[in-house]
């Protein structure tokens, strides 16, 4: 077990606590940035979309798992991310300039939604975004000016300074690209939860009228949460036309909502780690299950048929096991398996014991 | 005579909605869960309904099939509770939400795997006949839905008023832990909620197959309708759970006819966010603020 | 002057008069502790300074300064911190997480210099650390400073609550029943903390307290209340021999039959 001998303040306030923390990371992103150049370029793609739903999750954790404000819409703000991106580009618009733009167009939709979804709470705030998903979905059909229409659009090749960067035609520049801006999204995320800002946005997750009796203006700080939560998404739903090449009203249905908050859900919610590990399950599970059904048929004597819909029953099984047995997502057993390895042979069966709330009535009545 | 029409055919859907946003409120008032899954559990039903009612299956009558559906899915909503979400009593109201979303998709895929994904209808006695009253020609489907409904929350109110069981699901839904100290098995009583519910979801859904077809994802989307009926009429609310549905109901065929086409659909969805917008708790709550 | 006057406040719920035209004043460096019955509208009062509800009638000065229309969350601000009858701590927070957010209404930067950790985010971050550890050093919680709420005893959550108040910099401090919880021996150091922030950091408390003898130990003056009005005001001795005050604890004499 390591024991970090603080010495400063910044020890605390630094993003990573010393140099072996520092240099895990480093580690991590030089594979990131090896990986392309190692698997195929299928997998090039599957690893691109491992880091857009990844950009996704962490919008939807900001409001979900770190402001407390659960949101079963967040497809909805993929969306108007895509259709404007999409949008301005096919109206002349280099690609960053775009993508910056649907950015801000996101986020301040978000901003604008979230005075009035401010005020409901819990179940009543799930609901309402939920319904906001399901009109989003109509609005794309019958604003054909900016979505399309029915067909849709159809992403135009990204020229980045002379350099043509096209998901099918260069795969491991669009994985760059990508990556770049998930980096850049990860450490603003990051900032932001070590500084006043995170922290009010815990203190109203918490305990709303303890963090207003502290001095944080919980409708704005809701506002802000809900505005950067839109903004990240919308970034994601603009790469994701990319990837996907084409996008319509059909592209982002309110079951991607729910698979959202279900992959922050399983990564461990309340946690940034948990949005990068959610992605690699929901992206990468439908191919494990088919490798595994391969597998099984050629070499035991069952023959398992292609049942539709098996990935996503596996995963509303992992789901399902995971709240009943691990709460806190894959994040949570990564700390466990962390923490047994560090402390091996001392770990304890109830080191994580979770404490249960009974009295807590979430009625407010 | 057309509107009267419309209003009829939209009362009638409206109360399969209101039938099952009472699901919604009866488990949220027990329990403060709410269960996402209420829309697959009349799914189910009406599956359950047509394996026992129609003729390539068993071919049973309707009234059979009715009371083995909901017997069903009674024991369902018993052993669902027991099984799986007594496992996580006493977490957040949040993790039965995900919880139960996870189970709808599993049931959904439970249903494809079993019954298939085409759209399936119910062969009722009532299919196709009509009623004449006074001018007016009302589908013998929609008459027997809204009689059903009517005896089903009467029944379900004298339930709640008159019986020890009743008045014990009413004293949990007030206060657990009270009702925990006065000697009320507050466990036991949750499982037999759950099964009730299982039963009018079951009932509910035997009904609207009887109206229209059904396939496994129908649960999804109509679950969520009468979610927003449920919150439209207060969470917390029988009554206004059934006002909400046969609001939505009502609103549906009407915005469809009057209003420009695509914005049908989504009429009960804008009738929700309005009424959470300038009522939070719904037009039947009584929301207070948290005592610090 | 007075650092906190209330004059004729009054909050009404449906026909329920919570708090029924009370006046008082609290002076600076003075322990003022507010008694009563259960449902008497102590911590209505509480809930009243601290803006979360909204007066009927009534006037909140502080400070020279009228508050009674200012938003709850700039209360914090103008120098008055409270405690919560039922701990309302960040529980998924460490306690130095917990007191940094104590930190709030001090903060001099907005979310987007935040997001980009300017430099001058990090010199307000270590000042705002620098004042933490002085609460933490002056409530001697070293030892929890990285701890989860979520695994901390009851007695130490409390004080985690008055640090995070003290973290604001307050001139006034409202305890909503700081010993409430507590064992005999916590509620006896529950008093010298009292005392210690009424005299080493120069502050003045406002207090809600069931123990009379935490009570009478620190208070300067005490204002009994029942059923929304006031009864009594003095020193502790005087309150509890008052006989309005005796009949509202014991009711009247000739109904105990």
């Amino acid at each position: 077990m390591r024991v970090i001998f603080k010495n400063s303040y910044d020890n605390d306030i630094n993003l990573f606590e010393d140099r072996v923390h520092l240099l895990k990371y480093a580690v991590l992103l030089l594979a990131a940035l090896v990986m392309p150049w190692v698997i195929s370029a299928f997998y090039v793609g599957e690893l691109t979309s491992v880091l857009i739903w990844s950009l996704a999750g962490l919008g939807l954790m900001l409001i979900a798992g770190h402001t407390g404000q659960v949101s079963l819409g967040h497809a909805a703000f993929m969306a108007i991310g895509a259709f404007s991106h999409l949008a301005l580009m096919l109206r002349g618009w280099p690609f960053v300039p775009a993508l910056i733009a649907s950015g801000v167009i996101t986020g301040l939709a978000g901003a604008l939604i979230a005075r009035p979804l401010g005020r409901m709470s819990g179940i009543y705030l799930a609901i309402a975004t939920l319904a906001l998903s399901i009109i989003i979905e109509d609005v794309a059909i019958v604003a054909t000016p900016i979505t399309g229409g029915i067909a849709g659009l159809f992403a135009p090749p990204i020229e980045f300074f002379g350099l043509m960067i096209d998901r099918y035609g260069t795969p491991r520049a669009f994985y760059y690209l990508c990556l770049t801006v998930l980096i850049i999204v990860t450490l603003g995320y990051a900032n932001l939860l070590r500084s006043p800002t995170g922290r009010s946005f815990l203190a109203v997750r918490d305990s709303e009228v303890s963090a207003r009796a502290l001095g944080v203006n919980v409708p704005r700080a809701k506002t802000v949460s809900f505005a950067l939560s839109c903004a990240i998404t919308g970034l994601a739903g603009a790469l994701y036309a990319h990837q996907a090449q084409a996008v319509n009203y059909e592209s982002f249905l309110v079951l991607i909502s729910i698979t959202l908050l279900l992959q922050v859900v399983v990564g461990g919610l309340g946690s940034m780690h948990g949005a990068f590990f959610g992605a690699f399950v929901v992206v990468l599970l439908p191919q494990t299950i088919s490798m595994a059904r391969s597998f099984i048929n050629t070499n035991t004597p069952f023959n398992l048929g292609a049942y539709p819909g098996m990935d996503t029953a596996v995963f509303a099984l992992i789901i399902l096991l995971m709240i009943i047995y691990e709460p806190r997502g894959i994040y949570g057993i990564w700390i466990r398996l962390r923490t047994w390895l560090e402390l091996f042979p001392l770990y304890r069966k109830g080191m994580f014991r979770r404490t249960r709330t009974y009295l807590k009535t979430e009625r407010m009545r | 005579m057309d509107i009267l029409q419309l209003l009829i055919s939209g009362i009638a859907n409206g109360c399969i909605y209101g039938l099952l946003a009472l699901g919604f409120v009866l488990i949220y008032k027990a329990t403060e869960a709410v269960n996402f899954a209420q829309g697959d559990m009349l799914m189910l039903g009406a599956f359950l309904g047509i394996t026992v009612i129609n003729s390539n299956y068993m071919d049973m009558p309707f009234l059979a099939g009715l009371i083995a559906a909901a017997v069903v899915m009674g024991i369902f909503g018993y052993l669902l509770d027991r099984l799986v979400l007594r496992g996580i009593f006493g977490q957040p109201q949040f993790a039965m939400v995900i919880l139960t979303i996870a189970l709808g998709f599993l049931l959904r895929f439970f249903a494809g795997v079993t019954w298939g994904y085409d759209p399936i209808s119910l062969e009722s006695p009532f299919a196709g006949r009509i009623l004449e009253l006074g001018g007016l020609t009302i589908p013998m489907v929609d008459a027997v839905i809204i009689v059903a409904t009517v005896l089903l929350t009467t029944s379900l109110y004298f339930f709640f008023a008159r019986t020890r069981l009743g008045v014990a699901m009413q004293a949990c839904s007030q206060n657990q832990m009270a009702a925990y100290y006065m000697g009320i098995p507050v466990k036991r009583v949750n499982a037999i909620v759950w099964a009730l519910s299982g039963v009018v979801a079951a009932i509910a859904g035997v009904l609207f197959a009887a109206k229209g077809a059904i396939e496994p994802s129908t649960g999804l989307i109509f679950g969520i309708k009468a979610f927003a009926a449920a919150v439209i009429g207060g969470l917390g609310s029988l009554p206004g759970a059934l006002a909400g549905g046969l609001l939505v109901g009502v609103v549906e065929p009407f915005a469809s006819r009057y209003l420009p086409s695509g914005f049908g659909p989504i009429a009960p969805y804008a009738l929700m966010l309005m009424v959470l917008v300038l009522r939070p708790g719904g037009l039947f709550a009584q929301i207070k603020q948290k005592k610090v | 002057m007075s650092l906190l006057q209330v004059e004729g406040l009054s909050i009404h719920f449906g026909g329920v008069k919570a708090v029924d035209n009370i006046s008082f004043t609290v002076e600076p460096g003075e322990v003022f502790t507010i008694v009563g019955p259960n449902g008497a509208g102590k911590s209505t009062i509480f809930n009243l300074i601290s803006r979360l509800y909204e007066p009927t009638a009534g006037r909140i000065v502080f400070d020279g300064r009228d508050i009674t229309r200012l938003p709850a969350h700039d209360i914090a601000g103008i120098g008055i911190a409270r405690t919560f009858q039922n701990i309302e701590l960040f529980d998924h927070s460490s306690v130095l997480q917990n007191l940094l957010i104590g930190r709030h209404s001090r903060r001099r930067t907005r979310w987007y210099e935040d997001m980009l950790f300017l430099p001058k985010v990090r010199r307000a971050e270590r000042e705002d650390r620098r004042i933490v550890e002085e609460v933490i050093d002056f409530l001697e919680l070293a030892a929890y400073r990285d701890k989860l709420i979520a695994g901390l005893p009851y007695g130490v959550r409390k004080l985690v609550e008055i640090a995070r108040a003290l973290s604001s910099e307050p001139k006034l401090i409202l305890l909503d029943e700081p010993a409430s919880g507590l064992s005999v021996e916590e509620t006896i150091d529950m008093a010298w903390w009292i005392e210690d922030m009424q005299k080493d950091l120069g502050l003045t408390v406002l207090m809600v307290e069931h123990d009379m003898s935490l009570v009478s130990r620190v208070s300067t003056r005490v204002l009994a209340v029942a059923e929304g009005k006031a009864l009594a005001l003095g020193t502790s001795a005087e309150v509890q021999a008052d006989p309005r005050v005796i009949e509202a604890y014991l009711g009247k004499q000739e109904n105990h039959e």
